[in-house]
């Protein structure tokens, strides 16, 4: 059951005017997944995202979400999605708990008094459910969003963009709340963020699109395993690991830093390989660090 | 679905201090014209009846509740659409001003259950705002200046109403007044639709209020075939019920006017709505 279609979108294309904000985009969500979805400023994350919530009408394609198409089961299709889009948008003059009162009564679900309560609760905002959102911090708006996200237990998550302008430790907040989601009931989510370190943290799968196609698609790990990275080595003696490395191993970039560091360039599966080999070698080594992290897979791919 | 949203509207609509506004400024004028009525109604009144006091005799008190009632609303039904629109314009465009439309229009809602809602929600509020405008004008100035025969000025002539004639007229007067506010509910109520902020429906609505008074009074040729439709025309109707015979012909055709009004701009509030692509 793991690998059931949660969502799937095939051949979007969204046009504003003559601007083709979305072109062909397709991509799948797995039942379980935490799935990033990545690209540069403009790239038409949003839209995508907006057309899957139907906030926005493609010109094209088909998106299906539990196994019903978006254009024709929409209300039974939202029933089981709780969203954020960009940032979480509250009615100011109300309090967090009338806030999702108005929320819970349109869900297409019963909740009740009880459960906005601990929902509350498990955002961390129970002592101040009848205080006015007018003067909740961004953090605080954004952790409302979740529990108004979560309110009527839908099977699916979109999150977009949902650490913006958080704090560092709004930051960590946010991932952890995910990170249990998925582990302690095993929600779906699809996770649109510019912090490419959160996605490559939480994601076990992603997409990355720009100028509005889709690029690449696949499991986080794997696409990243595939790439040459650069291995940062600091060991007692950087020259003897070089020999070794070129007499043993079949690299061809390996830059000495200093004495006591080298840097390797290579894919990051062969990692293993050479923390063996300086191992048996008798070296000691103190870190063997795959400096290649999301980022520069995310800039590689956008720039070819 | 439509019921419990309507709910929400309402209570978004009364958790706002601006909806309250209206309730505000109707209690202040109307204490305001209560006061002046009661220090010098008097003097007032007779500058109307002195014209007429070579032929007639007048007995009995002339400035009653009944009258004082009608100034009122003779003097506030133009000005009460502000205070309809003040609300009524920022039920669409208002969300999109704070981006709750993003939120509201991703739930398992129908774009035109939203509208509906939105629509039912503001008749409710129009409808409380005619009530208090009723209790006020009629209540208060009963208990203030008494009950009385009702003399009413019109184009030919001055009409007077038996004291035992006048309630229901009121009644069915305020009716009429309710559904003339409603069009300009559902006027304003579109152009927010048409809006991400919540001045410009409100702008609007009283720029056409006001354009559309001016044609109306304008002895033009050019304008008198279409001063029938325009729904402003229709908008004093609810005089009509203080005439004596009541022309219940004119007053049918202005509530089958102001009708076509409201559900044309309810259709095209759906139209835009569910055709808006939400990107704020």
């Amino acid at each position: 059951m793991e690998n059931q279609s949660v969502l799937h979108v095939k051949n979007l294309s969204k046009k504003f005017g003559s601007f083709e904000a979305v072109k062909d985009v397709s991509f799948s969500v797995n039942k379980g997944d935490v799935f990033g979805f990545l690209g540069p400023n403009g790239a038409g994350k949003s839209t995508t995202i907006r057309c899957l919530l139907s906030l926005i009408k493609p010109n094209s394609g088909k998106i299906e979400l539990f196994g019903k198409s978006l254009a024709t089961d929409r209300a039974e299709i939202l029933q089981n999605i709780g969203s954020i889009i960009e940032k979480p948008d509250f009615y100011k003059y109300l309090s967090a708990q009338k806030n999702l009162e108005i929320f819970a009564r349109i869900s297409g679900a019963t909740v009740t008094q009880r459960e906005i309560a601990e929902m509350l609760d498990f955002v961390g905002l129970g002592n101040r459910a009848k205080d006015r959102v007018k003067g909740f911090s961004h953090g605080m708006k954004q952790r409302l969003g979740i529990a108004q996200t979560l309110l009527h237990k839908p099977d699916l998550i979109v999150l977009d963009e949902p650490t913006t302008g958080l704090d560092p430790q709004g930051i960590i907040e946010i991932r952890n709340l995910i990170l249990r989601l998925k582990a302690e009931q095993n929600k779906t989510i699809l996770l649109s963020s510019h912090q490419l370190s959160e996605i490559e943290l939480i994601a076990n799968r992603m997409v990355i699109i720009n100028q509005g196609c889709s690029i690449v698609e696949g499991n986080v790990q794997e696409l990243l395993n595939n790439e040459e990275t650069v291995v940062r080595v600091e060991i007692d003696s950087s020259d003897k690991a070089i020999e070794l490395i070129n007499s043993n191993l079949q690299i061809s970039t390996v830059d000495r830093i200093s004495a006591t560091i080298f840097e390797v360039v290579m894919v990051k599966s062969r990692v293993p390989e050479l923390s063996k080999l300086l191992v048996e070698s008798g070296l000691q080594i103190q870190a063997i660090e795959p400096k290649r992290k999301l980022e520069d897979y995310f800039i590689k791919i956008i720039q070819s | 679905m439509l019921l419990r949203n309507t709910y929400n509207e309402f209570i978004k609509i009364v958790s706002k201090p601006r909806s309250f506004l209206g309730f505000g400024a109707l209690t202040i004028l109307i204490s305001l014209i209560i006061f002046a009525m009661k220090m010098d109604g008097e003097t007032i009144v007779s500058f109307i009846t002195a014209s007429f006091e070579q032929t007639l005799s007048f007995n009995g008190k002339i400035v009653n509740g009944n009258l004082i009632a009608f100034i009122i609303l003779q003097m506030l039904v133009v000005h009460i659409p502000l205070l309809v629109a003040l609300v009524t314009g920022d039920l669409i465009s208002g969300e999109a001003a704070m981006g709750t439309i993003r939120m509201l229009a991703s739930k398992p809602i129908s774009r035109t259950k939203i509208v509906f809602s939105k629509f039912l929600a503001g008749a409710i509020y129009t409808l409380l705002l005619t009530i208090w405008l009723g209790i006020l004008s009629l209540v208060v100035s009963h208990l203030v200046f008494g009950s009385g025969d009702l003399i009413v000025l019109n184009s030919d002539g001055l009409v007077i109403l038996q004291e035992a004639d006048i309630l229901w007229r009121f009644g069915l007067g305020f009716c009429v007044a309710f559904l003339a506010l409603l069009t300009v509910a559902t006027l304003s109520i579109c152009f927010s639709a048409f809006a991400e902020n919540s001045i410009g429906p409100i702008v609007a609505t009283m720029a056409v209020i006001i354009v559309f008074t001016i044609i109306g009074s304008l002895d033009v040729t050019v304008f008198d075939s279409i001063k029938p439709y325009l729904f402003t025309t229709h908008m004093a109707s609810w005089r009509s019920f203080f005439e004596d015979p009541i022309p219940f012909e004119s007053i049918y055709q202005s509530i089958i006017v102001l009708i076509i009004h409201i559900v044309l701009l309810v259709l095209i509030t759906i139209f835009k709505f569910n055709k808006k692509d939400i990107t704020s």
